[in-house]
């Protein structure tokens, strides 16, 4: 009896003598401005600023290897209180980007070649004749892009065809990344004018496959005011393009289009345009052990 | 030599921790959804594998068989292993940090894994010495890496097959579990 209590009364002191000690020997020394940062991130741990998650960020913040907007689910605010934390100035803030779908193939639009019956994934359908749509340059409708959504921010339409909710929608890329036809961009959210439309072959060829493909009539270019909108060689043909360096959306191509491949959304909220929702599960580290 | 080799070949196939002995099914089935995450798990139980039945083995020899309290053992093991885990987590963070930030969450895990404590036992029942139970402490863990990384391979492929909705998740992995279980049951002849 007395020698069970004093060998483990002995041994839980040991080890707790030495884990004492060896927390004060090994302690890291961590800067404080990186954990006051840490704490100010999404915590996403999404990977757009080109760091291995948010410590990764905030460590190369403090070290100087990167901008503060580098984070783009942080947005303005986050930019704001990092400049704070580090005593600078705010400047060079970018403003805030937003996915855009450039298809608009829904349902109606679309002439199908095939039924697709297989796994729901973009990738498996692509690899079927680029995909069930005449088209081969447009959306497969079976939403690659809301399963990578780590904000769930995109959500399938009523028409099949991705919609991204542009309050969550934090421009992390992964749905740009993630799309195996390349229909999604990273647009500043306060252009509403967009070309949604990625078919390069001929004005024929495309309105056969799509009814709200561009032509290429370049009616647009014609009619744009500000010399913003172009039909430009792209891929391995052409389509109109957008420069949003100069475009003041005034909506003028989106009324002219013939087939309306060129949209101009309604304006949007300032409240959206300045913060993007913190995700649910903000805290969470994503180390996918719960699954 | 030749029992060591036996020890090697008996701990990884043949009473395979995880397959024959149904230690350590949690992160068997937890942690086995992707193979990378698999890999890593597997190496942080070799590491803490390893070291526990190194000092499990100490702590019985100099400390609980002179004394003769070896009914202390189970909660002797336990402290020594949940001491152990602490101290390396430290070490490591301290000395290596790539290794920290790949094993993560899984090292703090491991405290909690009864693969480990079921192999400090298995030294002390088979009576082995210094030398084998090190041996014996690899072959497990290298026994348990291997039913991970082979079940995370097929739950990678399970992925993309079309699983009837009542199966899908743990329901097909508790059957490939159990397939598993009887193909390794195939080894039992081996020696």
């Amino acid at each position: 009896m007395l020698a069970a209590v004093i060998s483990l009364g002995v041994m839980g002191a040991a080890f707790g003598v030495i884990l004492g000690i060896a927390s004060k020997k090994f302690a890291v020394q961590i800067d404080p401005k990186v954990q006051e940062i840490l704490s100010a991130l999404p915590g996403a741990n999404c990977g757009s600023c080109g760091f291995p998650g948010c410590e990764g960020f905030a460590e190369g913040v403090v070290g100087g290897e990167t901008k503060p907007s580098a984070c783009s689910p942080g947005g303005q605010s986050l930019y704001e209180k990092i400049a704070a934390i580090l005593g600078t100035e705010v400047s060079d803030y970018e403003e805030r980007k937003v996915a855009q779908r450039l298809c608009q193939g829904g349902i109606g639009q679309s002439r199908m070649l095939y039924r697709y019956e297989g796994i729901e994934d973009c990738h498996a359908a692509f690899a079927a004749f680029k995909g069930p749509k005449a088209c081969n340059y447009g959306c497969i409708r079976l939403g690659s892009c809301v399963k990578v959504c780590p904000f769930g921010a995109i959500e399938s339409g009523a028409d099949g065809l991705p919609v991204v909710d542009y309050y969550k929608c934090t421009g992390c890329n992964k749905c740009v990344e993630e799309c195996p036809q390349n229909i999604f961009r990273l647009v500043g959210i306060t252009h509403l004018a967009n070309v949604r439309c990625v078919n390069t072959d001929k004005g024929k060829d495309a309105k056969n496959a799509c009814s709200v493909a561009c032509i290429k009539c370049k009616l647009c270019e014609k009619n744009c005011p500000e010399d913003a909108v172009h039909v430009v060689p792209y891929g391995t043909g052409t389509v109109a393009v957008i420069d949003y360096e100069k475009c003041t959306n005034c909506g003028i191509c989106a009324t002219k289009c013939p087939t309306k491949a060129i949209d101009i959304i309604p304006p949007i909220s300032e409240e959206v345009i300045l913060k993007s929702e913190e995700h649910a599960s903000a805290g969470c580290q994503r180390c996918e052990v719960c699954q | 030599m030749q029992e060591y080799f036996i020890i090697i070949i008996g701990a990884v196939l043949i009473n395979n921790i995880v397959l024959a002995q149904f230690l350590g099914i949690c992160p068997f089935l937890g942690v086995s959804k992707k193979l990378s995450a698999a890999i890593g798990m597997g190496a942080a139980v070799t590491f803490v594998l390893v070291l526990a039945g190194l000092f499990t083995w100490l702590v019985q020899t100099f400390v609980l068989n002179p004394f003769n309290i070896g009914y202390l053992q189970t909660i002797a093991f336990i402290l020594i292993i949940g001491a152990l885990v602490q101290f390396v987590e430290m070490v490591i963070k301290k000395y290596s940090p790539g290794l920290y930030k790949a094993l993560g969450i899984y090292l703090p895990l491991i405290t909690t894994n009864c693969a480990v404590l079921g192999v400090a036992i298995l030294n002390i029942q088979k009576d082995f010495d210094l030398g084998k139970t090190i041996v014996h402490s690899v072959s497990h863990a290298l026994g348990f890496t291997l039913a991970l990384i082979l079940m995370a391979g097929i739950r990678e492929r399970l992925e993309s097959e079309d699983i009837p909705k009542c199966m899908q998740g743990v329901p097909i992995a508790l059957v490939v579990a159990s397939l598993m279980s009887t193909a390794f049951l195939g080894f039992s002849g081996l020696i």
